[in-house]
């Protein structure tokens, strides 16, 4: 459980957050959405520990202010927006630094096995010999969601849950593996864990989210499930255009929707 | 061996490549002790070392004695140790800024340590006297660490904003402190008798000549203890290579792992500039080369830098004493006129790293 109440988050003098209350419970997707500069990433990076913040967040009933980084490394993994490294590490090095905390969660004698099976999750079957540096933009984020994955490999740990914190997981991602992601974001919250994502697809939002948090100017403009969330007013607001749910083209212009995989 | 290992797992080939460098670390010992201006014989010594029976007892061998035992081995210490300290120290600066180009010379750090140097050198008979008096041989030591300490923090400050280091601004910050460090060392020379001047051009050049026990004692501990410690710093340092952030959320208390670092090497850089002065680019060049051969893994890398640093300064020492027999070249020019070609090959190799 991850509860957050009257958040507010500033940056030298500017407040980028304010008062935001946020609350999800293991089993879920929970997905950030909101426009551009809207403080998706912020409060993330406060549910993180990474900013100081007033208000308070507790993780699993644990205040987030008093843990230490290696207690918070066992309970949550975070995924960034994007690594970029100096030094010519391979892949499969990247993936073992997830194991680094030694809380993986897996049987006994399992580790050395994790980095090749999470490659194979998130479809770097072969990767692992090659240099990060020499990798698209969409290969290294899905590289770090790989080593991200061996950090929490299982969702629940001494019977509490663990969670995945991803900033824009599948924002350089062809439409395949966007799928591929977050169905492994969807399998990890169904087998006990939870999901924070912030995402700017709503349709992909729409298919996976099980509770979206729409941010607006620094604070929740609202908050529920994806029936409830993306109505035609909320969503023209939020975006500042005007914007209709479940609408279709006019005339004979091609849309292809996440939804229509595999059907 | 290799065949079996994983794919993009170096470690084994790793492993391998440190038993080599202890190999080459011990014949280079073993040359250096052996070679010199004299004739004397590194192997009469040990055999009557080991077998003093039948050690003739001559003076002759008595001399061999004294010039391996006084004039040879302390210098061969001393080379080993500084130079494991600078590449050490190069590498942890390297990994603690996430960036190859960063080292202890190049950004300031070492002359900030040379400015305390100076500072015991010049005020150390007459302002510092009481401080000398308590500290007897470390003084210099200590000096040169807090204004390698000073440099590294400030360096620091400057060059890192949330997390991220430019390392356009932390080249430039380098050269700023560089000619703030040499601005203020210049008055201090300037105010310098002849027998200090005397000193300061001895040390600044750069040498491991006037190798003395005395001088092994005073920066030999603390140079040991910051080896020691590296090895523990490996894991943060890889964790490090993802970012602040990151590394955090990996479960590195990052802000106290950093403290830890700057001060390692702030004391390797601190203590090496103490005795043997400004030498430089040991702790890009041999970084970089095990990089290219066993990967950026700092648990291998930190272990095997200081291990070739080692060699190498061995090495350069060998040349700086015979290359111009009988007098002696400073070990500088010689680390400095490889290190810089070697520099500049790397920085174009690399320059799109300069606009990151």
């Amino acid at each position: 459980m991850i509860e957050a109440r009257d958040v507010s988050v500033s940056i030298g003098a500017k407040r980028i957050i304010s008062n935001v209350d946020f609350d999800m419970r293991p089993g879920e997707v929970a997905a950030i959405v909101g426009p551009n500069g809207s403080g998706k990433t912020t409060f993330l990076r406060a549910l993180t520990g990474e900013l100081p913040y007033t208000g308070s967040i507790a993780i699993n009933n644990r205040d987030l202010a008093t843990l230490k980084s290696w207690e918070a490394a066992a309970m949550r993994a975070v995924l960034p927006q994007a690594t970029a490294l100096s030094f010519p590490f391979t892949v499969r090095e990247i993936v073992k630094l997830g194991l680094l905390g030694g809380r993986s969660g897996a049987l006994p004698g399992e580790d050395d096995r994790l980095p090749d099976r999470a490659l194979s999750r998130v479809d770097l079957d072969g990767f692992a010999g090659r240099f990060y540096q020499e990798l698209s933009g969409g290969e290294q984020q899905r590289v770090q969601l790989a080593r991200v994955l061996c950090q929490v490999w299982a969702p629940v740990l001494d019977g509490k849950p663990r969670y995945l914190f991803l900033d824009e997981p599948v924002s350089s991602l062809d439409i395949k593996h966007q799928l591929i992601i977050m169905n492994i974001a969807r399998d990890f919250a169904r087998r006990g864990g939870g999901v924070v994502a912030i995402l700017h697809d709503l349709n992909l939002t729409a298919m996976f989210a099980d509770r979206i948090f729409v941010m607006h100017r620094g604070r929740l403009a609202a908050a529920g499930s994806p029936q409830d969330v993306l109505s035609d007013e909320l969503i023209s607001k939020v975006f500042e255009c005007r914007l209709k749910v479940g609408a279709l083209p006019a005339g004979n212009v091609p849309f292809v929707l996440p939804q229509s995989a595999g059907l | 061996m290799e065949k079996r290992a994983a794919a993009g797992d170096r470690s084994a080939r790793a492993r391998f490549t440190i038993g080599i460098l202890c190999v080459l670390l011990g014949l280079t010992v073993l040359f250096s002790l052996a070679s010199g201006a004299s004739d004397a014989s590194a192997v009469t010594v040990v055999r009557d070392w080991l077998f003093p029976s039948l050690s003739d007892g001559s003076a002759l061998s008595a001399r061999d004695r004294i010039i391996v035992y006084d004039i040879r081995l302390p210098r061969v210490i001393l080379g080993v140790l500084i130079g494991a300290a600078l590449a050490v120290s190069g590498a942890v600066m390297q990994g603690l800024f996430r960036n190859p180009l960063a080292d202890p010379g190049l950004v300031g750090v070492s002359s900030g340590a040379g400015l305390g140097a100076i500072v015991v050198i010049v005020l150390g008979g007459t302002v510092l006297g009481p401080v000398l008096a308590i500290f007897g041989i470390y003084t210099l030591p200590l000096a040169a660490f807090f204004g390698g300490l000073a440099t590294t923090l400030l360096l620091y400050r400057v060059a890192t904003r949330r997390g991220q280091t430019s390392i356009a601004t932390m080249l430039l910050a380098g050269i700023a402190l560089g000619a703030l460090t040499g601005a203020l060392s210049g008055i201090l020379v300037y105010l310098a008798d002849d027998r200090q001047l005397r000193d300061l051009t001895f040390w600044g050049l750069g040498s491991l000549a006037g190798a003395t026990w005395t001088k092994i004692a005073a920066a030999g501990p603390i140079i040991v203890l910051v080896l020691i410690v590296s090895p523990f710093l490996a894991r943060a340092l890889n964790a490090l290579a993802l970012g602040e952030a990151t590394a955090n959320h990996l479960g590195i208390p990052v802000q106290r792992f950093k403290n830890v670092a700057i001060v390692a090497v702030a004391a390797a850089t601190g203590a090496s500039v103490a005795v043997s002065g400004g030498i430089g680019f040991v702790g890009i060049v041999v970084p970089h080369l095990l990089r290219l051969l066993i990967g950026p893994d700092n648990r291998y890398l930190l272990p095997a830098s200081a291990l070739l640093g080692a060699s190498m300064l061995l090495v350069a020492d060998a040349i700086s004493r015979t290359i111009v027999a009988p007098a002696e070249l400073p070990i500088g020019i010689i680390t400095a006129s490889v290190g810089g070609p070697f520099f500049l090959w790397i920085l174009l190799r690399k320059r799109g790293l300069l606009d990151l």
